[in-house]
């Protein structure tokens, strides 16, 4: 049990775990801005400059005209994965034969590096959304899938002796028993995929037609806009970072259960 | 060996399992062979024997599991082959048969939602049992925010749910210390005349079976057989402190004791 905090301790707290947590990246940028200051490096230009940049690029036109619909295109493309993952995670971790039937291929697929399909996609999707969003999908399924093979798989067997002889019926077994045993499996399986999806939504967005912060990186570099490259380099880095922030946000809603069984287990130790 | 018409106690009314012939293996050895025995109506049957006797094994035959590889079992005139509707289950962890992720409520309301109580229904039903095992008040509490006792009266409730007719328990209080165990086992007496049903309880423990049982069940030897259906007269309501000081309880024990280990000489 947590023993009660008085809110001001609290608040010390999370201030002093925030320090901790900021002062190292304050100090790299401060390093940044201070040798940089006078640089006249054409590529490399004073992050004043940059950050100028980058606060008239992106606030707020660049946000409705590049990022949402990057963010469209990661959000659809992760979403299928997820639906494609988890179904077919599901259906071969039940059926185990099966399961070792196809295991080799899916081992295969998983270990090509997605972007190389990218030809490929191109070929038959040709360069617009569909394919962006079809490389996304392809790219962020495998880990979902073959993590949630693994969670489904190794399921308590003592519960699937409690499932059969209280005659519960497979739809609730799943929805019930099988996908939050495992969901935490899956969760760290859909991190992982969200990571690599948003690496192909950039390489997609060089590759395609023009529009999306992937493009708009390129095509900077290419019109030797080399401050409005490093405007959009930190864009994509930030949106990684939110977009992190934002899964942990929803796993830990998801999984609090697991949290607080661990976080008891340990403490009951 | 088949129960004798003496060893049949009062309350019977009727037969709600019979076992004929049964054994089992798992392609190796026979772990058991030839068994026979009924179990009546609201009757209380302690199995005990040895650890590795084959006493899970037999529960889960018995439970419609695992399918023995030889003989018949009946619950209620019928022969299984796949657990029965009206006959619940209490394994042995609780920790690893409840589900952590569902609320004390929700993990004892899981089977009712399986055969289409609806949703008022099947809450009034589940809050009913956890009355009956003591805890309506950590009904929205995770089962691994409870004592191991409680876990265990948390699946207790799960198998009560459901109105079974009769109730399987696997080792069920071989986890948790002396005093819960001492409250478990009273609780299981008091819940059993309270809903006039019928248990099958597996225990190690002489003790416990010769103060829970009507009949106790003794299995020995390798492939193990009954060695006695040996019927427990002590006076109901059974007590903690004054059942166990009772002479023939001792002699009881004695006698359990003598015929599992030695059953040749019993």
């Amino acid at each position: 049990m947590v023993a009660p905090v008085r809110k001001g301790e609290q608040a010390v707290t999370v201030v002093r775990r925030l320090a901790w947590e900021l002062w190292l990246p304050a100090l790299l940028i401060a390093l940044w801005a201070i040798f940089s200051a006078t640089s006249t490096d054409p590529y490399f230009p004073p992050l004043s400059e940059i950050l100028d940049k980058f606060a008239d690029v992106w606030f707020f036109e660049g946000i409705r005209t590049e990022i949402w619909p990057s963010l469209q295109r990661l959000f659809v493309g992760f979403a299928l994965a997820c639906v494609a993952g988890v179904g077919l995670g599901l259906a071969l971790g039940v059926m185990t034969r099966v399961d070792n039937a196809v295991r080799p291929i899916v081992e295969f697929l998983r270990a090509t590096p997605g972007v190389a399909i990218l030809p490929v996609m191109i070929l038959l999707l040709g360069l617009g959304d569909s394919m962006k969003v079809a490389i996304i999908a392809l790219v962020a399924t495998w880990p979902i899938l073959l993590n949630t093979i693994d969670g489904v798989r190794s399921v308590e067997p003592v519960l699937h002796q409690v499932t059969a002889s209280y005659r519960i019926t497979l739809a609730d077994r799943i929805r019930f028993v099988i996908l939050p045993a495992a969901s935490p499996q899956i969760f760290a399986g859909a991190r992982t995929a969200l990571a690599i999806s948003i690496v192909a939504m950039v390489v997609a967005e060089m590759v395609g037609t023009p529009g999306g912060i992937g493009y708009y990186i390129l095509d900077a570099q290419r019109g030797f806009k080399i401050t409005s490259m490093w405007a959009g380099i930190i864009a994509l880095g930030i949106l990684g970072y939110l977009l992190n922030k934002l899964f942990a946000l929803v796993e830990r809603r998801v999984l609090a259960w697991h949290a607080g069984m661990t976080a008891h287990n340990r403490g009951g130790k | 060996m088949t129960t004798t018409e003496a060893t049949k106690p009062d309350t019977r009314t009727g037969t709600v399992l019979e076992v004929r012939g049964l054994g089992h293996s798992y392609g190796g050895p026979q772990i058991f062979e030839g068994l026979d025995f009924t179990v009546g109506k609201g009757e209380f049957v302690c199995i005990v024997g040895p650890s590795g006797v084959g006493k899970s094994t037999l529960l889960q035959c018995l439970t419609g599991l695992i399918r023995p590889s030889e003989g018949d079992i009946l619950f209620e005139g019928k022969r299984v082959t796949e657990p029965p509707e009206g006959l619940a289950i209490v394994f042995q962890d609780y920790s690893r048969s409840l589900m952590p992720w569902l609320s004390v409520i929700d993990n004892v309301a899981l089977p009712l939602r399986s055969a289409g109580v609806k949703k008022a229904e099947r809450l009034a039903q589940a809050r009913q049992a956890l009355v009956e095992v003591g805890l309506s008040d950590v009904a929205q509490a995770y089962p691994w925010q409870l004592s191991g006792g409680m876990q265990q009266r948390v699946a207790i409730a799960r198998a009560l749910a459901s109105n079974p007719r009769a109730i399987i328990m696997d080792e069920p209080f071989a986890s948790v210390d002396a005093q819960t165990r001492a409250d478990l086992e009273d609780l299981v007496l008091r819940v059993r005349d309270h809903l006039g049903l019928t248990v099958m309880l597996v225990t190690h423990d002489i003790d416990e079976a010769v103060y829970l049982a009507d009949t106790v069940l003794a299995l020995s030897g390798r492939p193990a057989r009954v060695t006695a259906m040996l019927p427990i007269d002590l006076p109901k309501p059974r007590d903690q402190l004054s059942t166990k000081a009772l002479p023939e309880f001792a002699d009881l024990r004695a006698e359990v004791y003598t015929l599992i280990r030695n059953p040749a000489t019993a």
